[in-house]
């Protein structure tokens, strides 16, 4: 009886029982593609995360900003051409190679890193900017005008000379060929050629980022020259995200003797043994080691604006806020909702009570109802919720990411120069990065239990505040005049 | 066989206070047929609540075949209403929802140790006595206003109960079908004997009712006279 009696009220009073689903539906569905999208914002963030520092890092160790002595001055870089006399045209090139952000940790910080509890490896990389000028300089000539004559009569006019120059700029990396697990080049596949051989620590061997080689039309087996040095392309790397770390790898003993900076390296990369005790290891490697900023993921996170951040700002504020809200009324309602149904049934329940029916057994009847009123609005809404998720996956609109942006740092010409105040040092060599992402909505099984979770918890509150209603009717109910 | 000794039902209302029942002495035997009467707002219903254990009364006692209803405890009071005691109606009091034979199947559910197809041989058969064996999976809202009030009284009776209390069970009905429903009502009583309370104005069963109480104020006057042969 309990279920025919269950069938046929839901299947007659089917409007009643769908305004009530559909509000526990919309709760749900929101819980879900807000949850979804939060979790895409994640990845998201994860995927610029990862494009910076590579697969596995958990934090980068970079030396600790110093404000600029008095009357230090910022360095600049300063170029040396000489003009040539007339008729030599002549080319001439001058590559300028400098430690992005100028400062630089000695490479013993790594194996001090390394010894550091909580540490499961660390790597030593560096990060050069190579500023390549090539042009010419022409010397101007003297010319005498015509009719006028006679020394001293300084009537000549220097014409024809002048300079054309091609600046080219592009960052390069030197990687610890040793050891490949950590670092930026993980977040790389070699899409031809080869990687670096462990053996390769000090060769002139280069992987070229794919997209800068196809700019210069490079490619495995051309040569890169550098200051005067030449390197054999040994491999093209694409990057995962899209958006490479560098331009040009190199091994880091060629990448130090380039940019005049033996033994020393900008970043360390940094493994925990443990990832969620990141924040202690942190703390461990910046006590025991002075001089150093210790930048995680979360803290590099910090920094990514644009609308990604925003929209991860909103997903995880207003979103989360919003589902609350709406599932909280939408509980209230079916909560009310059934409550109010069971007054229009007084006589119907009172009645029952008269035929002898226990009080329990009609609570649970109306229960019961609720209960399947719940669980179909939690369907409902699992449905619609999984359907707003595949929309937004399928249609996945581009955020950007802005790194380090805004941190004060200014650098004009495309060259960064750390200035007063320039921030930790993940900044400085994240540059001004803008990143496009596209975001989905993955809807993992934790949310999908969630949702079912929330449509049992609406169907019992809103069997709840019904059964209650009905076990509080008297069987003289069934005489009471109503209608 | 009912006895009721001292029977007062009092109803506040904000402070004022009404006896709807008024110190009421009554024995009605088994089998018996009384018919109750009285003007409006006289208590008659009230009285039929008290009969049923739909209710308690505030004062007094509801003996039913030596236990007392004003005190039983509402689980086995429960009881007694789902074994003994079958109600009917004036608004019928169908559920909607089910169609005639699961109404009637109502009544058979709080009865332990009834599996659901004797149930539904019972339902049948209950329907088919008060004519209605072609109406087994109509839903009330497709049967007419005397069909119901049959339905009704199907569901009142399946479960062979000691007592049929009905109020006013023509009261919603037109004049062709009060005949009819008044008609099925007495000839199910001669044939099971249950005891009969009902609350009626139709003069005509009166008529043929040896015993009739009349209830003004709570107060209750029996008078027992010849019937009339009808
Ligand atoms: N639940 C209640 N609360 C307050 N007063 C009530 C309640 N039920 C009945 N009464 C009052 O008790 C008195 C008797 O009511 P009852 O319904 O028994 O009368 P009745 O004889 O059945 O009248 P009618 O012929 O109109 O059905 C009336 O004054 C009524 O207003
Ligand atoms: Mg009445």
């Amino acid at each position: 009886m309990f279920f025919t009696y269950l069938r046929r009220e839901l299947r007659r009073r089917r409007k009643a029982a769908l305004v009530v689903a559909s509000g526990l539906a919309l709760g749900i569905a929101l819980v879900i593609v807000v949850n979804s999208v939060s979790s895409g914002m994640n990845r998201a963030q994860d995927e610029v995360l990862e494009s910076l520092y590579g697969l596995g890092t958990d934090m980068t160790v970079t030396k600790a900003a110093e404000p600029p002595g008095e009357g230090e001055t910022v360095r600049r870089p300063r170029f040396r051409f000489d003009a040539k006399d007339e008729g030599d045209d002549a080319e001439q090139s001058s590559d300028i190679v400098m430690v992005q952000g100028f400062e630089t940790l000695a490479s013993s910080t790594v194996t001090e890193v390394a010894k550091q509890d909580g540490v499961a490896g660390a790597v030593g990389g560096l990060s050069v900017n190579v500023m390549k000028v090539d042009g010419e300089f022409k010397r101007g000539a003297v010319q005498q005008k015509p009719g006028q004559g006679g020394p001293g009569a300084g009537g000549g006019a220097v014409r024809g000379g002048g300079a054309d120059f091609d600046v080219d700029s592009y960052t390069a990396y030197g990687t610890d060929v040793a050891h490949q697990e950590l670092g930026p080049l993980t977040s790389s596949t070699i899409t031809s050629g080869r990687t670096f051989k462990k053996s390769e620590t000090d060769a002139r061997v280069a992987v070229l980022d794919s997209a800068y080689a196809k700019e210069k039309n490079l490619g495995p087996g051309k040569k890169l020259t550098i200051s005067g040095t030449d390197f054999e392309i040994i491999g093209l790397a694409t990057a995962d995200s899209g958006d490479a770390a560098a331009d040009v790898y190199l091994p880091l003993a060629q990448a130090q003797k380039l940019a005049d900076a033996k033994d020393k390296v900008t970043t360390v990369y940094v493994q925990a043994t443990d990832s969620q005790k990141i924040d202690g290891v942190k703390e461990t490697i910046q006590k025991n080691i002075s001089g150093t900023t210790v930048t995680t993921s979360a803290d590099l996170a910090e920094t990514v604006s644009g609308s990604l951040s925003t929209a991860s700002d909103l997903a995880s504020g207003v979103g989360k806020w919003l589902s609350v809200l709406v599932l909280a009324a939408a509980f209230l309602v079916a909560g009310l909702l059934t409550s109010a149904a069971v007054s229009r049934r007084v006589r119907e329940f009172g009645t029952l009570k008269a035929l002898g029916w226990r009080s329990g057994r009609v609570t649970r009847q109306v229960a019961g109802e609720a209960l399947v009123n719940g669980l179909v609005g939690g369907a409902l809404g699992i449905a619609l919720g999984l359907a707003g998720a595949w929309l937004i996956t399928t249609f996945s609109p581009t955020l950007t990411a802005q790194l380090g942006g805004g941190a004060g740092a200014g650098g004009g010409g495309g060259l960064r120069v750390a200035g007063p105040g320039g921030g930790g040092g993940p900044l400085r060599d994240s540059a001004h990065r803008a990143l496009d992402i596209a975001l989905t909505a993955p809807v993992s099984l934790t949310t999908i239990g969630l949702a079912v979770t929330l449509a049992v918890t609406g169907g019992l509150v809103a069997g709840g505040f019904g059964g209650w209603r009905a076990s509080r009717l008297r069987p003289a109910d069934a005489l009471r005049r109503v209608e | 066989m009912y006895q009721l000794s001292g029977v007062t039902k009092r109803y506040r209302r904000g402070k004022d206070s009404v006896n709807a029942l008024d110190g009421v002495d009554l024995t009605i035997e088994d089998g018996g047929r009384l018919v109750i009467q009285g003007p409006t707002g006289g208590g008659k219903s009230t009285l039929l609540q008290m009969l049923g254990g739909l209710d308690r009364p505030s004062e007094g006692s509801v003996v039913l075949d030596g236990t007392d209803l004003a005190t039983l405890p509402e689980a086995r009071l429960t009881r007694v209403r789902a074994e003994k005691i079958g109600f009917v109606f004036q608004s019928f009091n169908l559920i909607p929802t089910l169609t005639a034979q699961e109404n009637v199947e109502t009544a058979l559910v709080p009865l332990p140790g009834l599996k659901a197809r004797e149930r539904r041989e019972r339902a049948g058969e209950a329907l088919a006595a008060v004519g209605l064996g072609e109406r087994l999976r109509h839903l009330p809202g497709e049967l007419s206003g005397g069909q119901q009030q049959r339905v009704a009284i199907a569901r009142a009776l399946v479960k062979r109960p000691a007592v049929l209390l009905a109020d006013e069970p023509t009261g919603n009905l037109d004049e062709s079908m009060r005949d009819e429903i008044m008609e099925v009502l007495e000839a199910l009583w001669e044939e099971h004997a249950f005891t009969f309370v009902m609350v009626t104005h139709d003069s005509a069963l009166a008529r043929r009712t040896r015993r009739i109480a009349t209830i003004r104020k709570g107060r209750v006057t029996v008078k027992e006279r010849a019937v009339d042969a009808a």
